[in-house]
């Protein structure tokens, strides 16, 4: 019975010291999970999460602040990827199934080069007085552009289905 | 005589003697070929060619697109009508971009080099020339010939596996192209072995086509190297994985290649049409397909132009007895449902099957009663109730658990599964959805990237602005001081 006790107490100090020390020799000022959930972000700083940028979205999710859906460009597979890193359950049901990106209807756009001043990923080509174009490969869906546009002529829409991006879709209960 | 047998598999009613007896057979061109553009594994071919200009049989039409792709090759000689979108040959039905070739009838072929002794040519030259040819793998996922060669010449290859199983029901055109055409068939086998360097050649064929095992050991007797082994029928025995086990009794490791193993294997009709390309410098531009079904009134192989409307086909196999219920390209147990008879023939399908309702049952799924068959028929050896689960529950990664990226689409479990549940469904489905994360993962990291560069860029401009600004106020200042210094002296004078 001592020898029980007396070898716990000494394992337990021993581990205790332990721990202590490897957390002073291994400090690290930021934390390593915001650090890993800002990699998986766009990276846009688009603000549409309502903070003011990826790092800080990143801190409120790892501390529970925000949601782990709040990122509309990163869609559901983000959302998944981030629930699955912190182990919680999702409800997926909420987010849009398809990505929206930004298209521009030409006979609208008047080349004031505004959308493209604001596109963080600079997406949108063009030049003074001439019709701009999204290439649609570089765009996050931030919407960023949608409010610079000062004539109303940027859509969101869903990416087009081709042969190169369709998949099949789940079967149906019967 | 075989090393070893591979697990799990299914022996579903062949239905090969339908067309199996009837030699192949060429019928008149159809009026119009539609040359799809997209036949192979990989981009669309870029077309080349404009609406109003004659081409000739065998001219190239469509280079290869970006990264994995094939060149198209004109079936006949004729007038290129329009370039348009137009049904694929795709289990989604969706369209895309065709040549629509007016034929002429003519059948006057480009100028082409054939080569007389290839074996002098060095291995690069003639897999480019492959390339060149638009060849593709014909048992049925059409993955273009020469990107696997020129991977497989930076691989020690013991063995070259010529598959000749064929083993899904109805499909006849191997084994006919192996009776009738045995000697081409090992030529190309022997020049694809010359590419990669192989040490032996395995011509492997199912014992259920016993003429087909005669001509091809008859046609390769005079070559040591070259073994014809018949193995034991059983589906999936075509398939890569499995055939690569029986012959060598290596298995390919999960996630791996056949390379991996020191195999390369390539189709019998895939070795024809390489015989075809260097020896009479054919670019392919024809196959040979089993048009089958019990709705067919004469079931037979045909050889016909790529392009060639499936209706054509049909209409001279007899045309039907009936309605088909259901249309398919390639086999019926890894083939593609069509929507209609206007798909044209393309590379990569062996078989036209028109169905009645009698030869496909599609009763209503029922509960999963976790009675295993599907995992005693699973060739992989993997868990189908569990990942077809996994799939229904969304979670796709649970179903990477149990080896969805090691499932090869067989349906063996499908075909077992006493509820009836479409298996092989939730698996394509659970691949497509891992593979659109996939992509938009690659989307976000390319993203991150260009809003990384546009930060870096404003800094710049920052910087470049602000140092700009302060050069032109100490300019502004050296002026003032200067001023007033002449001032000074002005006054003082």
């Amino acid at each position: 019975m001592f020898i029980a006790v007396a070898v716990l107490t000494i394992m337990g100090l021993t581990l205790g010291w332990g721990l202590g020390l490897a957390g002073r020799v291994f400090h690290v000022d930021s934390d390593p999970l915001v650090e890993e959930i800002t990699a998986m972000m766009p990276g846009t700083q688009c603000g549409q999460c309502g903070f003011a940028g990826c790092t800080p979205a990143a801190e409120a999710i790892a501390s529970g602040e925000a949601e782990v859906t709040c990122c509309p460009p990163g869609g559901k597979p983000l959302a998944q990827s981030i629930a699955d890193k912190l182990g919680v359950t999702v409800n997926l049901d909420d987010i849009s199934d398809v990505p929206l990106f930004a298209a521009i209807k030409r006979d609208l756009c008047t080349g004031c080069m505004r959308c493209s001043k604001v596109c963080p990923t600079d997406a949108i080509v063009g030049a003074n007085k001439q019709i701009h174009s999204v290439i649609s490969a570089a765009c996050t869906g931030c919407k960023s552009c949608v409010n610079a546009c000062p004539e109303d002529c940027i859509d969101m829409q869903p990416e087009p289905i081709t042969l190169d991006n369709w998949a099949w879709p789940k079967p149906e209960v019967a | 005589m075989w090393f070893s047998a591979f697990r799990g598999g299914v022996h579903p009613d062949s239905f090969k003697e339908l067309s199996s007896e009837l030699p192949i057979k060429t019928i008149p061109l159809a009026n119009e070929l539609q040359v799809s553009l997209r036949q192979h594994a990989g981009s669309e071919a870029v077309p080349i060619v404009k609406v109003g200009d004659r081409v000739l049989k065998g001219q190239l039409i469509a280079k290869a697109g970006d990264g994995l792709s094939a060149p198209v090759h004109a079936p006949t000689s004729g007038t290129v009508a329009s370039i348009q979108p137009a049904t694929a040959a795709h289990a989604s039905g969706m369209k895309n971009t065709v040549v629509v070739i007016t034929v002429d009838g003519q059948d006057e072929p480009a100028p082409s080099i054939a080569m007389m002794d290839p074996f002098t040519v060095d291995r690069q030259t003639l897999a480019a020339t492959i390339a060149q040819a638009g060849i593709v793998g014909m048992g049925g996922a059409a993955f273009p010939a020469a990107v696997k060669l020129s991977s497989a010449t930076k691989h020690h290859i013991e063995t070259l596996i010529i598959n000749g199983g064929e083993c899904e029901p109805y499909l006849t055109a191997d084994d006919r192209l192996m009776r009738e055409r045995a000697d081409t068939v090992i030529s190309g086998a022997r020049l694809i072995q010359y590419v990669v360097d192989a040490k032996r050649v395995a011509v492997a064929i199912e014992d259920n086509k016993p003429e087909a095992i005669a001509a091809m050991e008859a046609a390769a007797s005079g070559f040591a190297d070259v073994d014809i082994k018949p193995v034991p029928t059983r589906y999936p025995m075509g398939s890569a994985k499995q055939m690569i086990q029986v012959v060598t009794g290596k298995e390919v490791p999960a996630g791996g290649r056949s390379s991996d193993v020191g195999v390369l294997m390539h189709n019998a009709a895939t070795a024809y049409a390489i015989a075809r390309a260097i020896y009479k410098g054919e670019p392919l531009i024809s196959r040979i397909v089993t048009v089958s079904g019990a709705a067919i009134k004469t079931p037979q192989n045909i050889e016909a132009p790529i392009g060639t409307p499936i209706a054509h086909l049909i209409q001279h196999c007899g045309g039907t007895s009936e309605p088909p219920a259901r249309i398919i390209l390639g086999g019926p147990m890894m083939g593609m449902i069509m929507p209609n008879t206007d798909v044209t023939l393309n590379k990569g399908a062996a078989g036209v099957l028109a169905l009645t309702s009698k030869e496909f049952s599609q009763p209503s799924e029922s509960a999963c009663i976790r009675c295993a068959r599907c995992v005693d028929a699973c060739p992989m050896g993997l868990v189908p109730l569990e990942m077809a689960n996994h799939a229904r529950a969304q979670d796709f990664d649970g179903a990477d658990d149990f080896g969805l990226k090691d499932c090869i689409l067989c349906g063996s479990c499908a075909y077992v599964c006493p509820s009836h549940i479409p298996l092989v469904h939730y698996f394509q489905y659970a691949k497509g959805e891992q593979s659109l994360r996939k992509a938009s993962n690659r989307r976000s990291d390319y993203t991150r990237d260009l809003a990384e560069a546009k930060r870096l860029r404003k800094e710049r401009e920052a910087e470049a602005k602000a140092a700009a600004k302060a050069a032109k106020a100490a300019k502004r200042k050296k002026a003032a001081t200067n001023k007033a210094k002449r001032s000074v002296a002005e006054s003082e004078s």
